[in-house]
């Protein structure tokens, strides 16, 4: 990229042909695009609004237009309110737990020490991994019954029996956010870490010239200069987390006793399992406006803090 | 900032350094030595990061019993297959975006993103519909159509953000050479963009490589099943084989982590670049 560009020697034909059809140019390279994310985004989105409002089944055959009743029985549906919570649950303690750890990971990484490249290697490790091997290393990693975890804690004293992680309703769900936290964290430090990169150097050395404690200089210039960065990655974070669907379905299949069912497999099941695809459409529609509403309540968050600090 | 800082805040650092090292790789290394080790030291009292005694049977099982090179190959065919059409369509829409006169670029940029923001449970249904419409189930095209168009928004994103660093006057020089508007992308933008197309290319690998939902709905059999749904079917209804289960991971994962940590300088910058996401 350095130095002089030199141009290959091509066919040096008259310059009229970069102009001739130059309207057209632009749609003509976006059309590709334009192509493969309508028909597998765009067109699936709103057929899926529009198979919503149908009985459509694949066991039955049926396919006709119903109006509100399938979103008339999901409203009145345990299961779906049971998943409903769960993703919640599930959505605001990964995301909080993720931005508050990878925060303190971030702020170790951006200090200089020896091995600071071999640790943010290892960071990528988890992000790297396909979710559902991260699944089935924990499934072995939480093993009722030769799981490490349970034998390092045994060890430590820190429980007297054996655990059943994710066999056990009351435990199944945090060890899902657990593994969500394992994957997902480092990545959350690294963007933070690019955010912290940003904040001016001599702006905390002139702090601390001054004597300010490593604690003021984080609550009074690194946070309020991050938050910017650290209300988009949780925004990301949350919609992400807010679809789980390998994770659970792989470790606990939405069991023990729906402990860990979500949105998004409750949504898989009705679709594959039963076939419905009209109610199954219902579902995954629902889920599709509870994102947008967290996406618009957070793009409003984030606009009153920057208009807050600028 | 080394010389402001105390005993107490160096061993602090070290001492977060370390954990943050023994938690992002201790599980993987664990999962790693599982694969090496016997079923009955598994299940033996006390477990041990050595394998001792070591063997490759769970490998051997993997491969002649559980038929994992099938899945490897459907992988890597549409994983390799999206990873080109991913780069294609990407860079000329980027390259469309960044060089030549389009009207609300930036809103055709936020469409393109707002699609990576879909929850994809809300697509598989018509998908599977009308896949099975064209007779697409078990087959390598409809995933890689679909991985196609996962991948292209941060494709695009990236590959634009690196194409806007590219002087103007480039294209200046182009045109006074009365190069065409695909001669200006081909021999010179692509060539000065190596770098970033192959962050981008290996992120759609990687996406694609990944991928669990749309291929456990839209294939049913090993000739067309991709490694994650063949790693989700290992477990059997009596036992779980968490030996052969270590070992298909190993073969899945270890690759990509090599290949994540060889370009590691260029996949963070990428990501950082291309906003925030997975």
């Amino acid at each position: 990229m350095n130095g002089a560009i030199t141009v290959p020697a091509v066919d040096r034909t008259p310059k009229a042909k970069w102009a001739l059809p130059s309207a057209l140019w632009p749609w003509l390279l976006l059309l590709p695009a334009f192509l493969s994310l309508g028909s597998v985004s765009f067109y699936p989105i709103v057929n899926g609004v529009y198979l919503s409002f149908t009985n459509r089944s694949l066991i039955t055959q049926d396919n006709d237009f119903v109006g509100l009743a399938n979103y008339a029985q999901l409203l009145a549906d345990p299961p779906f309110w049971n998943a409903w919570w769960h993703t919640i649950w599930f959505t605001a303690v990964s995301t909080v737990l993720e931005t508050l750890i990878g925060l303190a990971m971030a702020l170790i990484l951006c200090e200089t020490f020896a091995g600071r490249g071999i640790v943010r290697a290892a960071m990528l490790v988890p992000w790297a991994m396909p979710t559902v091997v991260t699944s089935k290393m924990f499934g072995w990693l939480f093993d009722g019954q030769h799981g490490i975890i349970n034998f390092i804690l045994l060890h430590l004293g820190l429980i007297d029996q054996n655990v059943n992680w994710y066999g056990s309703p009351d435990t199944a769900l945090t060890t899902i956010i657990l593994a969500d936290v394992w994957k997902t964290t480092p990545f959350m430090a690294l963007l933070l870490l690019t955010g912290l990169q940003t904040v001016p150097k001599s702006l905390i050395e002139a702090a601390r010239m001054d004597g300010a404690k490593a604690w003021i200089i984080f609550w009074n210039i690194r946070l309020p200069l991050l938050l910017p960065t650290l209300l988009i990655a949780g925004l990301f974070r949350a919609l992400d987390a807010f679809r789980v669907f390998d994770l659970v379905y792989v470790l606990t299949g939405g069991g023990p006793a729906d402990s860990t069912e979500t949105l998004s497999t409750l949504s898989y099941k009705v679709l594959f399992s039963t076939l419905q695809f009209g109610y199954g459409s219902a579902v995954s529609t629902a889920m599709f406006i509870t994102e947008g509403l967290i996406a618009v309540v957070f793009c409003l968050f984030l606009i009153r803090q920057i208009r807050k600090t600028t | 900032m080394n010389e402001s800082r105390s005993v107490f805040q160096s061993v602090m650092i070290y001492a977060g350094a370390l954990l943050i090292l023994v938690w992002s790789a201790g599980p993987f290394l664990w999962q790693f030595s599982t694969s090496f080790q016997l079923d009955k030291a598994l299940t033996e009292g006390t477990p041990s990061l050595i394998p001792h005694p070591f063997t490759l049977e769970h490998y051997y099982n993997a491969f002649v019993e559980k038929g994992l090179h099938h899945y490897v190959l459907n992988s890597l065919v549409v994983s390799l297959a999206t990873t080109a059409l991913c780069l294609i369509v990407g860079s000329l829409a980027a390259f469309a975006l960044s060089r030549l006169d389009v009207k609300g670029r930036y809103g055709i940029l936020m469409v393109i993103l707002s699609v990576s923001m879909f929850p994809q449970i809300a697509l598989v249904g018509p998908l599977y519909l009308l896949a099975s419409d064209f007779g697409l189930l078990d087959t390598y095209t409809a995933l890689i159509i679909t991985y196609l168009a996962l991948g292209l928004p941060l494709v695009t994103w990236v590959l634009f953000g690196y194409f806007e660093t590219l002087p103007r006057e480039i294209d200046e020089a182009a045109r006074m050479d009365g190069m065409r508007v695909i001669g200006l992308l081909w021999h010179i933008i692509l060539p000065m963009s190596l770098p970033s197309l192959v962050t981008t290319g290996l992120l759609a690998f990687i996406t694609a490589w990944n991928e669990f939902l749309f291929a456990l709905a839209f294939t049913s059999d090993s000739d067309s099943q991709t490694i994650p749904v063949g790693i989700a079917n290992f477990t059997n209804q009596y036992y779980v084989p968490w030996g052969d289960i270590a070992a298909a991971s190993a073969v899945v994962t270890v690759p990509l982590i090599i290949l994540v940590l060889f370009f590691q300088r260029h996949i963070i910058e990428g990501l950082t670049q291309g906003g925030i996401k997975e």
